[in-house]
């Protein structure tokens, strides 16, 4: 425990500082009242009035909004019954498939994840007529795809902690599979569903790349707007942008922190 | 008598064994359904795509919708396949591609080792820390991570920029005259890349060291070992599945980066992420960023594959 | 130990006429090419608690995952009052388990954990709410009911367990070292509740333990298994005084085992000869040995007397050395090395509070009666 040394101690110091100066710096121009963003033109709030009244950008975050709680929700499903069918089944026919492809998408590059769905979507739109337009239901599929992969991570993680003796118990006392499924191991692992539906709904809300792709003309998310305004230079709208991004983020993760923190101790 | 696989909760259908069975025998009892759940969905949302991918990519450009000609057709009741492996020549002919590849892996090669460099004394302060005290250093690691990586990216244009924070603070204390050149540079990708994949360096190194036992340590030092020497032959063999895992999880990623060198690097910041994206949106070659996604999945095979041994090599070590 | 308790007083197992409750018939069990269970056959009675007793690895709680049903067997039949197990899934079973780690539910009270199981029988309200009530107070935890299993103690839990198994009135329970994860004091307090409760209820117990102790406290019959079989089924006191084979004999208690062979097969006795005990030993009871035959004979440290005189009475008595004492506070144990080279381990009873005659390095008699040793295979 004591083995801190001193150089230790100051990369460690170093390292937070590298990994939040930047936000820090976000946060604290978003209040500033000049147009230059790095330059210091005393304080205001009026870049949050500015993008209050940006349709576009409205629109675009309540988009995303809607993406990211159907795929996160689709996620955690999907995720959740793939964890549960690769830890608790014994084995199948088609298991180290599915390992691999809820496995895959972690390490995949997102150019080629969105390279390929699009591609697919668009020989499925040639064989069979759907999808019609691409837009919100073709990001949702997307992101539910790789959410779901992330989702697996964590509650394979915590279906692996749990004690199956629980399981057993409920079926010995009458329960047939389905049941114990709903009646234990569902709020059993409910603390991991949680997190998991955080991380798939964040990593919806951030995706640039995928959603790139396989958009069509109808549908512009948060990340394709603040993206074609950056490119462009900073903006001191995007820097209030990012402080309600990052206060909204914030605020969920240390609600979370403390329910998982609390549900830990029960355990 | 821990040898015992499980057998997972029973497969009985209910109601009726008989045409429980009988489903079973169909692969579509209640366990089948279940297992066909996520089965089939990845298999049409992830493994097919990559099929599609393979087969545009042997295909050939055309001013169509979609732009390409098909690979196989029914011509009077024949199927003619059409396989065009241009696409693949021409990634070899032409030096932009090439030259892509390589630069990606350099910059996604420099960037993971300096993560490497910042991220391991960062996870061993954390791995020796009060018990108490790591899980919220941890959690500080982690939480840049859940804020919008797009806006994190973003925030170093500001810091990089000509008149942006860095050179304005240079200039103000006097050591540099004019600005420096940053952004749009190699070294603002590397910036970006280190910044942005620092937690994946992190955790599997700490995940690693936490678990390495204070005894082995001292039993060094008690055989007379200095404490360099203890870290160089003790210390970092003992974390070298940590050590790989946490490269291979920041190198993959860096490889088919878009939005880092989009950002913040140069026009001559050749990644092949970009040039993908820049085929697909900008030439709308499809067939060819197609073959360049191919290319790239072969040239991250290896990566890939070291992760998962070193990742299972950590699981079976805990 | 268990003998004199009213349910031992009839030993259904001895009766020939008495039909067994639970049948295991041939079962076998294998893990890809592992054997877990090997053809083990064993009947059990109506109001027993049978102990299973073996060490880790043995075979006993994947037999015990049978009779619940969580495993199946490769061959073999299970039958619990007449009724064939095979293909009835656990949770239609007439048997309950209660689980090594107990297995409560963390998210359900107490109260909610014991009519879990009469709640998927569809009982109707009231009727649940009077047996979890019952069920409580015969477990003593009525004050708890409201409480979660995160806010319970190592032995309030094990009491919820044991409650929540019972209350389905179940047809055989099943007992997975119910009594493992307590301290040693706790254990020996609820071993005689444990047992209080199986006689107020009737229910036969089939109980899983590795603890030697646990089991002859608690068990009308033990079945000793190793690698995958039961090498003898008894009472505590049969598996104790009459071992069958060496590996009974010594993995009950300690025990001081002499190789030898026959050298005379009389009419109402056996003697063995001994090179390793350096003398002749004279076997009363009728064992049949053929002249020649290998055999040994196992004798209980308690069984053996040490004396620095000659033990006259006895006709079974050697000579050595005494290499270690270790006091014990109620008994000592002695480690003599006999003349021959062999190490014999002797327990004497401390009747006195000073009994220091004998001491380190002491030249002493040790032997024991004729029918003290009992003779099992070589």
């Amino acid at each position: 425990m004591q083995r801190r040394s001193k150089f230790l101690k100051i990369t460690g110091v170093l390292g937070f500082v590298f990994l939040y100066a930047p936000i820090l710096s976000l946060v604290i121009f978003s209040f500033n009242e000049s147009k230059l963003v790095t330059v210091w033109g005393g304080f205001s709030t009026k870049w949050y009035g500015e993008l209050l009244r940006d349709p576009q950008i409205l629109e675009a975050a309540w988009v995303s909004a809607k993406i990211a709680f159907v795929s996160a929700s689709l996620a955690v499903t999907i995720g959740t019954v793939a964890s549960f069918v690769l830890i608790r089944f014994a084995k199948f026919r088609t298991k180290s498939l599915l390992s691999m492809m809820i496995t895959a998408p972690l390490v995949m590059p997102e150019v080629i994840i969105g390279l390929s769905l699009l591609l697919l979507f668009v020989a499925m739109q040639g064989l069979i007529g759907w999808p019609g337009n691409r837009g919100i239901m073709t990001i949702i599929i997307a992101h539910s795809t790789f959410g779901a992969a992330y989702a697996a991570v964590v509650i394979q993680s915590r279906l692996v902690d749990m004690d199956m003796s629980i399981e057993e118990a409920a079926q010995d006392l009458g329960a047939k599979p389905v049941r114990v499924f709903f009646d234990v191991t569902l709020p059993v692992i409910a603390p991991a569903l949680v997190s998991a539906w955080l991380l798939a709904f964040t990593l919806s809300l951030d995706d640039l790349v995928v959603a790139s792709f396989v958009s069509g003309p109808g549908a512009s998310t948060l990340p394709m707007v603040i993206f074609s305004k950056v490119r462009l230079g900073v903006s001191p709208d995007v820097n209030a942008l990012a402080t309600v991004i990052i206060g909204l983020v914030s605020l969920g993760i240390i609600v979370s922190a403390l329910q998982m923190s609390r549900s830990k101790r029960r355990l | 008598m821990s040898a015992a696989p499980d057998t997972g909760p029973s497969s009985r259908l209910p109601g009726g064994p008989m045409i429980g069975r009988v489903l079973e025998r169909l692969g579509l009892g209640g366990r089948g359904l279940v297992i066909a759940i996520p089965t089939l969905w990845l298999l049409l949302f992830f493994l097919i795509p990559f099929l599609v991918v393979a087969k545009i990519s042997l295909s050939e450009a055309a001013i169509a919708r979609p732009p390409y000609l098909p690979v196989w057709e029914w011509v009077d009741g024949v199927l003619s396949v059409n396989l065009n492996f241009g696409n693949y020549l021409f990634l070899l002919e032409d030096p932009l591609y090439l030259s892509a590849y390589i630069e990606s892996i350099k910059i996604a090669g420099i960037s993971t080792f300096i993560a490497l460099l910042i991220g391991y004394p960062m996870a061993y302060l954390i791995a020796r820390s009060p018990e108490n005290q790591r899980n919220l250093l941890l959690m500080l690691v982690v939480l840049p991570f859940w804020t919008s990586f797009l806006l994190r990216v973003y925030a170093w244009i500001g810091f990089l920029k000509a008149n942006g924070i860095i050179n304005n603070f240079l200039m103000w204390t006097g050591i540099i005259d004019e600005p420096l050149i940053m952004l749009q540079t190699d070294f603002a990708v590397y910036i970006g890349i280190v910044y942005s994949y620092l937690p994946f360096m992190i955790l599997p190194l700490y995940a690693n060291l936490v678990k390495l036992d204070q005894s082995y340590l001292e039993a060094s030092a008690d055989l007379g070992a200095r404490p360099a020497t203890t870290f160089l032959t003790v210390t970092l063999p003992l974390s070298a599945s940590g050590i790989i895992a946490g490269c291979m999880l920041v190198f993959i990623p860096a490889v088919g980066e878009f939005v880092i060198p989009a950002l913040l690097g140069g026009p001559d910041t050749l990644m092949i992420g970009r040039v993908l994206w820049d085929e697909f949106f900008s030439n709308r070659d499809w067939p060819i960023a197609s073959a360049v996604a191919i290319v790239m999945l072969f040239v991250l095979v290896i990566p890939i594959m070291l992760l998962r041994k070193a990742q299972s090599a950590d699981e079976g070590a805990s | 130990m268990s003998e004199g308790r009213p349910t031992t007083d009839v030993k259904p197992w001895a009766d020939p006429n008495a039909t067994p409750f639970l049948q295991i018939k041939n079962v076998t069990k294998k893990f890809g090419a592992f054997t877990a269970v090997d053809n083990v056959s064993l009947d059990i009675y109506k109001g027993e608690i049978f102990c299973l007793l073996g060490g880790s690895g043995c075979g006993k709680s994947t037999l015990l995952r049978m009779l619940s049903g969580f495993e199946t067997p490769t061959s073999g039949q299970i039958i619990v009052d007449g009724q064939d197990q095979a293909g009835i899934p656990p949770y239609a079973r007439p048997t309950n388990m209660m689980f090594q780690s107990y297995a409560l539910f963390p998210h359900m009270t107490v109260e909610k954990n014991i009519a879990y199981g009469l709640k998927r029988d569809g009982l109707p309200k009231n009727e649940i709410a009077t047996r979890v009530t019952d069920m409580l107070s015969l477990v003593q935890m009525d004050q708890f009911a409201a409480r979660k299993p995160h806010q319970l103690s190592g032995g309030q839990r094990q009491r919820v367990a044991l409650a929540r198994s019972l209350v389905k009135k179940p047809k055989l329970l099943m007992l997975d070292e119910p009594l493992g994860a307590l301290d040693k004091k706790l254990r020996e307090e609820t071993q005689f509740e444990l047992i209080k409760i199986q006689e107020s209820l009737g229910v036969t117990f089939v109980v899983v333990t590795h603890d030697q102790e646990e089991a002859m406290t608690l068990s009308s019959r033990i079945g000793v298994m190793t690698a995958g079989q039961i090498v003898q089924t008894g009472t505590p006191h049969e598996i104790y005084e009459y071992p069958q084979s060496r590996f009974v004999a010594d993995f009950i208690g300690s025990v001081n085992i002499f190789d030898g062979r026959v050298i005379e097969d009389g009419k109402d006795h056996v003697v063995i000869s001994s090179k390793e005990l350096g003398a002749d030993i004279f076997v009363p009871h009728g064992i049949s040995g053929v002249e020649g035959q290998k055999l040994a004979v196992a004798v209980r440290p308690e069984k053996v007397r040490i004396s620095k005189s000659n033990l006259s009475d006895l006709r079974n008595k050697v000579t050595g050395t005494i290499d270690e004492i270790a006091y014990m506070g109620n008994s000592s144990v002695f480690q003599v090395r006999l003349d021959s080279g062999k190490r014999v381990r002797v327990t004497q009873s401390n009747l006195t509070r000073d009994n220091d005659d004998l001491t380190w390095d002491d030249r002493v008699f040790v032997g024991w009666a004729d029918d003290a040793g009992v003779v099992v295979a070589s």
